[in-house]
């Protein structure tokens, strides 16, 4: 298996290196949209409503840059893509930008041809205990049975955390995340262990989701965010900038809603982001007011995670490590100037 | 002399005849066979009173939202919010008659085809493998005036009888002609015909699917952007021929040596000895087999969930994902499940039909 992976690697490198040469900007621009590719279905981050309108931070993401690059922020395909495919969609030249919750390791950065653009979302491995257990924190969880999806990186972390604190578990292994919901339902075990942003959305799926909680520990690093083809750094530009100008927006305080007067604002940070002053979007190889429109039509990082997994959706995700540099999380985009 | 009336003869004991009479010839007839009885009894009744109460009883049929299902039972408002989706995926709403058009100028055409005693029979099939798939092809895709819908927007129902319906028309005419290559007497040809049913009949059909989605794209790099669902639609096809192949071979193998050397003493040629003796005899022995073929093809284009391309199921799993929506799995896999089942019981009552009509007296 890994031999087979190796292979793949260097044949998606091989290709990255000799295959899509044409500017992925011009491309974009010649075709009028972009291709993005999402997953096949994550609550709060890429699923369709019941208008079949895809939803969520990464298929916002998407639009963000559809806004900054063609100025219309609906201009997007979206191609659904599963685990498996989505590095080679984005090497063929499938799609433009893959936002679909990946995480950020050095293998992938190093060995696929691929370049993380950024950060879009901090996940992390964490527990959902029953609250009749009266557990507030992961270290009293000594001796604890535990719901895992079998198979996956989960069952590693766990057993290392688990192993470093000097705790004894027993695991009651799944298949799928719907059986493991069920399980814990049952009460086959004390906690259910995945990634947090999962958790928040399984806990719905009980029937009482008031018993269970999530707990605050996170036991693992997984940085999601969107990937782009290696070569192309002007493309690699503009992914990467249409992050931080969210986050930047966020900061300065420029929402959707007061974008409008914002553009007349005296803050000369604020002036150069949405293009009011400066040149900035000329570097970038985009129009002067590319930010604008990203905050316009999509909105600032903030307003976009409360909307899709934050307190203003379903999921209700605390902001945590997502949180702003200024606001306790780590989330911090580089100045533009 | 006294007539001799006979008595009239009474009914059967009431508990001989209808329905008593039955349950006892049938249900009760013996301790063990009692006990059996009244156990199934007793499980029907703990399994499915409580389903068709959750199901039919206390279930939600319309609304617009989560908030809409009240009444404990079965949310079916999933399914009939998303009832576009499923159908159509996100092909643009305003196109729907398309598909329709499409799909109901096919039914026509099977209709013509499969009652008995209507005229230009030969005319309606020629125009069926000839003309309909450039008329479909058009409507589902465009061209001709028509909008193109790019195939990354086609799901739904409407996805799977696409991949279906070309795997079926497409794999029976290759099969027949491989059966034919493997058993014919040219070494080439039979060679040929052999590594490649064998080679497509030894990989899963998810390996195929895999390789197409995920190698296949490696080797045309640089824009040559052949659509996904063609490449999954050529491995089905390759994959469905190969099988098909074998259930000619069977069909042909079955038929006595007598035909062959009857149909080579009459003279005639090698297309005609296969056109007006042997399939048309070996085609009726097979239609079981190839029934069966088609009804596992049709369940198999599920597995095309695997490369992202969403069909019935898919469009059900991506909907389970849907933040407002969390929690109807139930629902959801029944509605798949009872859509496979609609077309894959009609196509078996189909085939049964066809048994009976073209029996001929060879089947016991």
């Amino acid at each position: 298996m890994k031999k087979i992976a190796t292979i793949v690697g260097a044949a998606m490198a091989v290709t990255a290196a000799a295959g899509v040469n044409a500017s992925t900007l011009d491309s974009v621009k010649n075709r009028g949209a972009l291709q993005c590719g999402v997953s096949d279905g994550l609550p709060g981050f890429s699923a369709t409503d019941s208008a079949g309108r895809w939803q969520g931070l990464d298929a916002d993401f998407c639009r963000a840059v559809a806004a900054a690059v063609l100025g219309d922020a609906e201009k997007v395909n979206f191609v659904s893509l599963t685990a498996t495919e989505r590095f080679t969609a984005l090497q063929s030249g499938e799609i433009d930008v893959l936002s679909r919750n990946s995480t950020w390791t050095l293998t992938r950065d190093a060995s696929l041809g691929l370049n993380f653009a950024g950060v879009n979302y901090y996940d992390g491995q964490g527990f959902l205990v029953s609250k009749d257990l009266g557990v507030d924190s992961a270290l009293e969880l000594d001796g604890a049975s535990v719901c895992i999806q079998s198979g996956t990186t989960t069952e590693l972390n766990l057993a290392d955390y688990f192993r470093m604190n000097g705790m004894s578990y027993e695991p009651v292994l799944y298949d799928t995340s719907d059986q493991t919901t069920a399980g814990f339902e049952a009460g086959r075990c004390d906690i259910l262990t995945s990634d947090q942003s999962q958790l928040s959305a399984l806990r719905l799926q009980l029937s009482n989701p008031d018993a269970a909680v999530v707990l605050p520990e996170i036991i693992s690093k997984e940085p999601l965010g969107p990937v782009v083809r290696q070569g192309d750094d002007v493309w690699f530009n503009i992914v990467k900038w249409t992050l931080f100008a969210k986050i930047n927006a966020e900061e300065m305080g420029i929402t959707s809603a007061n974008a409008d007067e914002m553009l007349s604002s005296d803050d000369p940070s604020v002036q150069r982001l949405l293009g009011s002053s400066g040149n900035m979007g000329e570097l970038l190889r985009l129009e002067n007011n590319w930010a604008y429109n990203i905050v316009k039509q999509v909105g600032n990082y903030g307003e976009v995670f409360e909307r899709t997994v934050g307190t203003g959706s379903p999921l209700n995700i605390e902001r945590g490590l997502n949180a702003l540099w200024t606001n306790g999380g780590i989330q911090y985009a580089p100045p533009v100037r | 002399m006294e007539k001799f009336t006979p008595i009239e003869s009474r009914p059967a004991p009431l508990v001989e005849v209808g329905i008593i009479g039955w349950m006892r010839r049938n249900l009760f007839s013996s301790i063990p066979n009692t006990l059996v009885t009244i156990f199934t009894a007793y499980m029907l009744w703990i399994v499915l009173v409580p389903f068709l109460n959750w199901a039919f009883i206390s279930s939600d049929w319309f609304g617009e939202s989560r908030h809409d299902c009240t009444s404990g039972g079965a949310c079916w408002v999933f399914v009939t919010v998303r009832w576009n989706l499923f159908m159509y995926g996100f092909y643009p709403e305003d196109s729907y008659w398309r598909p329709n058009l499409a799909f109901i100028l096919l039914i026509a055409i099977i209709a013509w085809l499969s009652i008995p005693n209507l005229p230009f029979k030969k005319w309606v099939g020629i125009a069926a493998i000839t003309i309909y798939p450039v008329v479909a092809y058009t409507l589902l895709y465009g061209g001709f005036g028509l909008d193109v819908i790019p195939t990354h927007r086609w799901g739904g129902l409407m996805l799977t009888l696409v991949l279906a319906l070309i795997g079926i028309v497409v794999a029976i005419p290759i099969g027949i002609l491989l059966a034919l290559g493997r058993r014919s007497e040219m070494p080439v040809i039979k060679m040929v015909c052999v590594i490649f049913i064998e080679f497509w009949r030894g990989v899963p059909l998810i390996t195929i699917l895999f390789m197409a989605s995920v190698m296949l794209p490696l080797f045309f790099a640089g824009g040559t952007d052949a659509d996904k669902l063609m490449r999954a639609l050529i491995g089905i096809v390759m994959f469905q021929s190969a099988y098909m192949a074998e259930v000619v071979r069977g069909g042909l193998q079955a038929l006595s040596k007598g035909q062959f050397e009857g149909a080579d003493a009459l003279g005639l040629s090698y297309w005609q000895k296969m056109n007006l003796v042997v399939l048309p005899q070996a085609l009726k022995i097979m239609i079981p087999g190839i029934v069966n073929t088609l009804i596992s093809l049709f369940k198999d284009t599920s597995l095309i969930v695997i490369i992202g391309l969403l069909d019935v199921l898919g469009m059900v799993r991506q909907a389970l994902s849907d933040p407002a929506w969390l929690g109807y799995p139930a629902e959801g896999y029944l509605f798949a499940a009872f859509m496979f089942w609609i077309f894959c019981f009609s196509m078996s009552r189909y085939s049964i039909y066809l048994e009976d009509r073209l029996n001929t007296g060879h089947r016991n």
